[in-house]
Parts: C-alpha cells; structure tokens; sequence
C-alpha cells in the first residue's frame, strides 16, 4: 500500500497513511452522544414494520426517522428542532428488539421526546399539564389510596370523566381502575415487614431441607400499581417467594419513570430515579437482587436508566435486577414443582395470554406459555404479538384512544378466538386494554404461580 | 442453578431455526436463544442450494450434480449430498407454502433488481413468475414504493433473455399512502380488503387496485408485484386479484424488510412450537463457562448475567453480516466461544482491490470435523458438545454461489439432529 500517499485520490487505494486514524472520528465525550448508534442504522426499515403505531397511522413516520434519522439531522447544528411526531411514539421499545445492527432506537427516541417536552411544548398547554398529571400517576394515586372509596366512586363518576375529556384530553371512554382499600405496603407492613419476611423464610428453607443460612434475599420492586391498584399481585409475589424461602425487603421507591419517559418528563424521570437507585444500590452492594412484577418496572431500571441517566450505581443496580419469574426461573426448579401441582378452585382456567411490548423486550414473551405450559387443569394460550395499544398513559389520551384501540383490534380478536375466557398478562395497563377490549378478567402469572406451588 | 435444557440453539436464522426443529423432532428439549428478531425478516424468502460453482459457472441445472465437485472445506462437503436432501425434505414439511420440491433442478426466480436467481425453494406466491414458464408478464409497480422499479426490472429480465416478453408499468396504489409507508402497511389494507378513499369515496382495496392493474394490462397471462400482497392472508390477497385480473398473479421478491422473510419466520415459528422447542430473542449470548466441554453460557440483559445450561450447544450465530463473526484491525474471531477463525495476518490480505475481485472475507468462518463440531489452528476440537451451522462456518462463499439458505438448511438439520443423538 505504498501507493496511498500520493496526492492523486484514487478510490481503489485509500490514503492509509500513518496519520489516518478511521476508528477516532467523533471527540472523546462524556455526553450521550447518539450520532455513532445513528450511523449504525443502514436503514432496512425493520423497526418500521414493527411499529405497533405506525401500522395503524399512516402519518407517523415511524421509529427510523425519529430515532436515527432524525439524531443524524441534529447533530450536525441546533437548527433542527425535534419534530413533533415524536408525541405520537408510544415507546413500546419494539423497534429496541427488530433492530438487526444494535441502534438502541428507544433510547434515541425517549432522548428526542425529552428535548422536545423541555424546548418545545408550551408549560402553559392543556396538553403539557394533562401529561404531567398522566406521568406522575403516583402522585394522584397516592392522594386516592388515602381515600379509595371515594376515589373509585369520583373518577368514574360520569360527569367527571365528561369533564376531564373536555378539559384535560383525558378520554372518557375508559373507565378509572379501582383503588386498593388497603395498599400492598400498609399490607405488608401489617405482615411484620422485613422481619416478618426473615422468620417465614427461615421456616420455608427449614421445610424445604435447605441451609438456614442459605443467602436468599431480594429486594421488591412494587411499583405503582401493584401498591395502590393491585396488591393481589404484589402478595403473591410475596408468598411465592417465602415458600421458595426467600427473605423480602420492601424498600423506600418511586415510581420506575415509565410514565414519564414516554412523556418527555425526564426531570420527573430522573428525580425518581435517583430515589430509586440510591434506595437499591445499597441492598445490591449487600448481596440483594432486585425484582419486579411488573415488566415496564424492570424494563426501565435494567435498561432506560443506564441509557438516560449517570446516578452512582446505577449500572450494578440494572444488571441485578430481575423480573419476578425469571429470577425464579434462574434460581430454582420451577418446572419440577409445577410438574407435581395441580391448580384448584378458580385459577383452574383457560388463560388467554397477552405479553406486554417490555416482557417482549426483556426476551420473557413466552416464559408464561413455556413455564404453565403442563400444568394440570391450567391452559395457558399466546394470543400472539400484537401490542396492545394502551402503552401506559397513551391510551388514556382523548386524541390517542382511537389509535390505542385500532392497535388493540387485533389483540382483542385473538383473545376472543382463545379458549377460555379469562386473560393473562405481566403489565398492568396491558390488562387494563385487555378488559376494556373483552370485558374479560385478567390475572398475572404471579397469581398463577401462588395458586399452584403455595399449598 | 441455570434455565435448562438438553439442547440450546444460539441464533434465530434460517441455520438455528433449522437446527432447532430437527433437535426437537428428534426428541431433545430443545431451546433457541436469538440475539434480535429472526434474520429471517432480512431474507429474500428465496432458498438457493447452489446457483453457481465457486468458479463462478452457472447458472446451475441441478444442484445436488455438482455437490461433489465443491472444494473439499466447503459445508456440503462436510454434511454430504444426502444430508442436503433430509434437510430440504424437513423444510418441505415444515414449511407447506413453498414450492420447488418437485424437481432436483433450480427454479428460475425474477427479483425485484431484475435478475434471475437460480433456486431450489420458493414461495408459491412467487411460483406463477418463474422465468422457465413462456407466459408474457406484466410487472406492476408502485410510484411511493421506490424499491421496485417495474419498467427498468423488466427492461433488465428482457436483457437477460427470458423466453417471454415482459413489460414494467407504474401506477398508484389506491389510497393514497405516505411516500414512505410501510410495505407492512400495504400488506394489512390488502389483508384485510380495506376500503380506502380513491376519487373522494370509499373503495375496497383489492377491486381499487385491480381496476387500476387492468388498464394496464395487454393480454399478459401473468402479473407480477412487488412482495406486499398480504400477510396473514397471501393467498387470498393473489386470488382475489387473479380473479379479478383474468391472469396469474405472483409476488417479486424484495429486499429488507421483506414479507416473505417474515411469512417464512412465522411458518418455522409455528413448526418449532409443535414440536415444542422453545424460544427466546431480543439478547445476546455473551460469553461461556467451562473448560473442555461447554458448561453453560450467558445470555445478557442490559448487564444482567443470565445463566443457560444444556447438554449440547448449537452455534448458528450467522458470519461477518450477522455478527458471528467478528473483526476488528488485528483480527477476525468468533465472539463468544472464541472458536478459530482461519485469516491472514496482515489484514490487507484479508480483501483485494477490485470490488468484484477473489476476496478472502466472505470465507471466513469457523472451520469443523466431520460432525460439524469447530476445530483449533491445530485440528483438534474445540468442544466436544458444540457444533456450528450457516454462515458462521467458514469455507464458502454463499454471495457468489447462492448456497446460503441451503447451507443453512443442512448444517443446521446435521447439527441438531447429531445434538439430540448425543443427549440420548
């Protein structure tokens, strides 16, 4: 390769001079910087067709152009402001898993609607406020708990539900979930807490024949809506674990920030966060794993924390937590014990199963299907991969709902082709579209699980 | 403790998917772990056995008559000519909606550039448009949808000498789509026969589009399209228009994303569920652990280590495309096991110049003993219980050739079924 210092530029022998450095394009940065992972999209459009939005909208762009395409825009000067479509991605994170090249789309995206929250969207729009309240659900769901009889009874109130439709773009075609009369803490807390935990786990692994000082413990990510909407599901985790002998803490914890990543509220995101993983990291440093029930909870910690945020221990804390069945699936022999138990009273079903767009992402699709799948008396069938449609606090928007329940048509169909008329599922506002769409009652497979292995 | 089986597939290409169903036909509890998505969703839909020698002489009449021909490293070679027909007979029966198997000679498919690719399985959409049949054909394309430019492909078929005349016309697809809508967009509305707004009312789709394709028709006997007609539904989406046209209609293959890539998936999908493997995509696996034989590897989550443990391992993680095979300035290895990967030292060696010309890199790969398990520099094996499939094995040149889906097909078909022995 001599040839290539001569000044003529030849195509066929590139300069590969001493001085050339291909690899050391971009400065050295500590910023996000998603120009690299925007060049490595070569634009095959796969994203595109698994975009749940997308395919039922014809003037969404898609997640090519609001991720790649429109970073590789940006970067270059800030003249481009980030396009207003980006509202209408509902970050189900799908294109996250089609992407044959690794661009981390969902990041950009979360990125892309976050600068667009903070530099374009009027703080004074009926649609700024609306979000805001949508993506601190806690917040009102924590004002509700104190009173969930009362809340039940407003939020469904008719002319209330008429009202947030025309003032706050809330649609009124769905109806409030229900609010726990007590939450899974005020619960957990009436158990003994930790402690209460420890004594029943000692007795679980003095049952099972296992060392007493066997190192079992996890720390429990409730969220929002198993603490406040419901707790069923957060007590079944809990008596599933204890009889593996597993030693629970229930930590001090916000909401995951799922809400307000597909809001474009990072602050609110980050303040969560950053209660979160301080609140984690310890227990993690101690020897604790972290689990949650919910798949978008698990999703955000293992992944949209590392992607958006820089909090000390924050990558530790990603990558030891788990969700709630795998970590079980991992660490103990669920298909023996499933093998040997039968299921009674009213969990004995046909369970038409739905996995949410984040167990999707987490590769546990088909962990409900596989685990269940020779349990006596329990059928359980995958109505197939379509999203739906609800994304959170998506379809709860007046000028979303139609898109939300378009995407959910398909979904709908599948569950009412399935035998059985019960639904299953890991997310909570995918079991709310699931009902909505069927009226049918859905359960998690945490339930499941309970009703079979805790005798 | 790990998440067990008997048998793990590490890929979800045409290779793993394979070598996942003839593991579980044979009985093995058998589990594929992908990465991303199948790679099935980039592919042409097309399965080629062998197009062209690697001299480069073709197109090839029968395939399996110059199977004993190859250079000795090459994957056929290794496997045998029998293999190669026990793993297309799998195919055949896991995969009804192909068509090819009538004959040992190559079919002649038209894609979407114009060429003809000599191939062994094709989807039946695309069976009305082989190139042996001498029907004229009319080539319908759409003005939004760039990637498929009728006139200029069938200017290029007729270039090419094929015994038929073939026109290109381009129309507008009824409705009205955005310039860049999804070819899964195209695909539901005809599934589905929507009705779409053409001159201010509402049309059914499919009539809307026939009507359009009938005033451009001039006594062709066939039609062909870009591959969007449909999902679910294909065959339902040709014959509504068919009838409609008075004419056999087909599909042209197109390239990524493509319909019959993903009609291919789901129909493996569908055959890996009955025979009750099971599956699991969107991470990676990333490393192993023990010493001479394979104790378990680890799949990760965004940091998280998840541990998966089986008797017998298949490695089908794809070559330099799919990222079983890495590179980097000093190197060419496989990632995760760190198998051998035969390469010269000095990387300029490792291509030439001419674009077209004899490169080295599409022949990388891991090289294997006769049961397809992957050998060091030194000819010994690597693991006793790891085999490798598609284009993660080295020693041929599937662009050139056109050998890679049945390459894939009968590595993966050996390798799983040599698996599931092994775990007996």
């Amino acid at each position: 390769m001599s040839d290539s210092q001569s000044t003529d530029f030849d195509p066929v022998a590139p300069n590969t001079g001493e001085d050339f450095e291909p690899v050391d394009v971009f400065d050295d940065s500590d910023d996000f910087d998603l120009r690299p992972g925007a060049d490595s999209c070569y634009k095959c459009s796969t994203c595109d067709t698994n975009c749940p939005v997308a395919e039922v909208d014809d003037d969404f762009p898609g997640p090519k152009f609001q991720g790649p395409e429109q970073w590789r825009l940006k970067r270059r000067d800030d003249d481009h402001s980030v396009d207003d479509s980006v509202m209408d991605c509902s970050n189900c994170m799908r294109c996250d898993n089609a992407c044959p090249s690794g661009v981390n789309l969902s990041q950009m995206h979360n990125t892309a609607r976050g600068e667009y929250v903070s530099e374009e969207l009027s703080k004074l729009s009926v649609e700024y406020v609306r979000n805001r309240l949508l993506a601190n659900y806690r917040k009102s769901a924590w004002l509700a708990s104190k009173v969930p009889r009362l809340a039940n009874a407003a939020a469904n109130f008719g002319p209330a539900r008429w009202l947030g439709e025309k003032l706050l773009g809330v649609t009124g075609e769905r109806e409030f979930p229900d609010f726990a009369t007590e939450t899974f803490t005020e619960w957990w807390a009436a158990q003994g807490g930790a402690a209460g935990s420890k004594e029943r786990a000692r007795e679980a692994r003095e049952r099972r024949g296992e060392p007493l000082d066997a190192d079992k413990r996890v720390a429990y990510f409730h969220g929002c809506y198993a603490e406040y909407n419901t707790p069923e599901v957060a007590k079944a985790l809990v008596r599933v674990y204890e009889h593996f002998g597993y030693e629970i803490v229930v930590p001090e914890q916000g909401c995951s920030g799922t809400p307000m990543f597909a809001n474009g509220m990072l602050d609110d995101a980050r303040r969560d966060a950053e209660l979160n993983v301080s609140s984690f990291a310890d227990l993690v440093d101690e020897g604790y794993d972290a689990i949650a029930s919910c798949t978008s909870c698990s999703m955000a910690i293992r992944q949209e924390y590392p992607e958006l945020f820089d909090i000390d221990g924050i990558d530790d804390v990603a990558a030891n937590t788990f969700e709630s069945v795998e970590y079980l699936r991992i660490h103990e022999d669920l298909e023996g014990e499933l093998a040997d138990a039968d299921v009674g009273d009213d969990l004995a079903a046909e369970f038409a199963y739905h996995a949410p767009c984040h167990a999707r992402n987490q590769g546990l699709d088909r962990q409900a299907v596989e685990l269940f799948g020779d349990l006596d008396g329990v059928g359980v069938e995958d109505v197939g991969d379509s999203c739906s449609g609800i994304s959170g606090t998506y379809g709860w928007k007046a000028e979303k709902y139609e898109t939300s329940m378009k995407i959910g048509d398909e979904m709908f169909d599948h569950m009412e082709a399935a035998d059985g008329e019960t639904g299953m599922t890991e997310c909570p506002t995918c079991a709310m579209q699931m009902e909505h769409g069927t009226g049918y009652d859905v359960r998690h497979p945490l339930e499941l699980l309970e009703a079979a292995v805790v005798a | 403790m790990a998440i067990d089986s008997d048998v793990l597939v590490i890929g979800g290409g045409l290779a793993g998917l394979t070598s996942a169903l003839a593991a579980a036909r044979a009985g093995a509890d058998t589990r594929l772990v992908s990465y991303k998505q199948s790679t099935l969703r980039h592919a042409s839909g097309l399965v080629d056995v062998l197009g062209y020698t690697p001299d480069g002489d073709g197109p090839l009449v029968d395939p399996f008559d110059a199977i004993p021909d190859l250079p000795e490293a090459h994957p056929y070679r290794t496997v045998g000519t029998e293999m190669v027909r026990e793993a297309l007979a799998l195919f055949d029966d896991a995969v009804p909606h192909y068509r090819g198997s009538h004959t040992d000679a190559n079919a002649l498919v038209p894609t979407h550039g114009g060429t003809v690719k000599p191939t062994a399985r094709y989807p039946v959409g695309a069976s009305a448009g082989v190139a042996s049949d001498d029907r004229d054909a009319l080539l319908v394309g759409f003005e939004a949808l760039a990637d498929f430019d009728a006139p200029q492909a069938a200017a290029h078929l007729d270039a090419a000498g094929v015994p038929f005349d073939v026109r290109g016309a381009t129309i507008r697809f009824p409705g009205d789509l955005r310039a860049d809508a999804k070819i899964t967009r195209y695909a539901k509305l005809l599934d589905a026969d929507s009705r779409v707004p053409v001159d201010g009312r509402d049309q059914s789709v499919r009539a809307a589009l026939a009507e359009r394709v009938r005033a451009e028709l001039d006594g062709e006997e066939r039609v062909g399209f870009p591959a969007i007609l449909g999902d679910d539904d294909a065959a339902g989406v040709r014959e509504a228009l068919a009838d409609a046209l008075g004419a056999a209609v087909f599909e042209v293959p197109m390239g990524p994303p493509s319909l019959p890539g993903l009609r291919l998936e789901d129909a493996l999908f569908d055959a890996l569920d009955s025979a009750g493997a099971s599956i699991e995509t969107g991470n990676p696996v990333v490393d192993y652990d023990g010493g001479d034989r394979i104790e378990r590897v680890s799949v990760e989550k965004n940091g998280a280590r998840i541990p998966y443990a089986a008797d017998q391992y298949v490695l089908a993680t794809g070559g330099l495309v799919g990222k079983g095979v890495e590179s980097d300035r000093d190197a060419v290895y496989e990632p995760i096991f760190d198998c051998h990967v035969a390469h010269a030292g000095d990387r300029y060696d490792w291509f030439e110049d001419d674009a077209f010309g004899d490169h080295a890199f599409p022949q990388f790969g891991v090289a294997t003993d006769d049961s397809l398990r992957p050998e060091e520099a030194d000819g010994s094996t690597e693991f006793p219980n790891l085999r490798a499939a598609g284009s993660v094995l080295g020693g041929y040149d599937f662009a050139a050739e056109k050998s890679g889906g049945g390459v894939s097909l009968a590595t993966g078909y050996a390798a799983g079924r040599a698996a599931a022995e092994e775990t007996r």
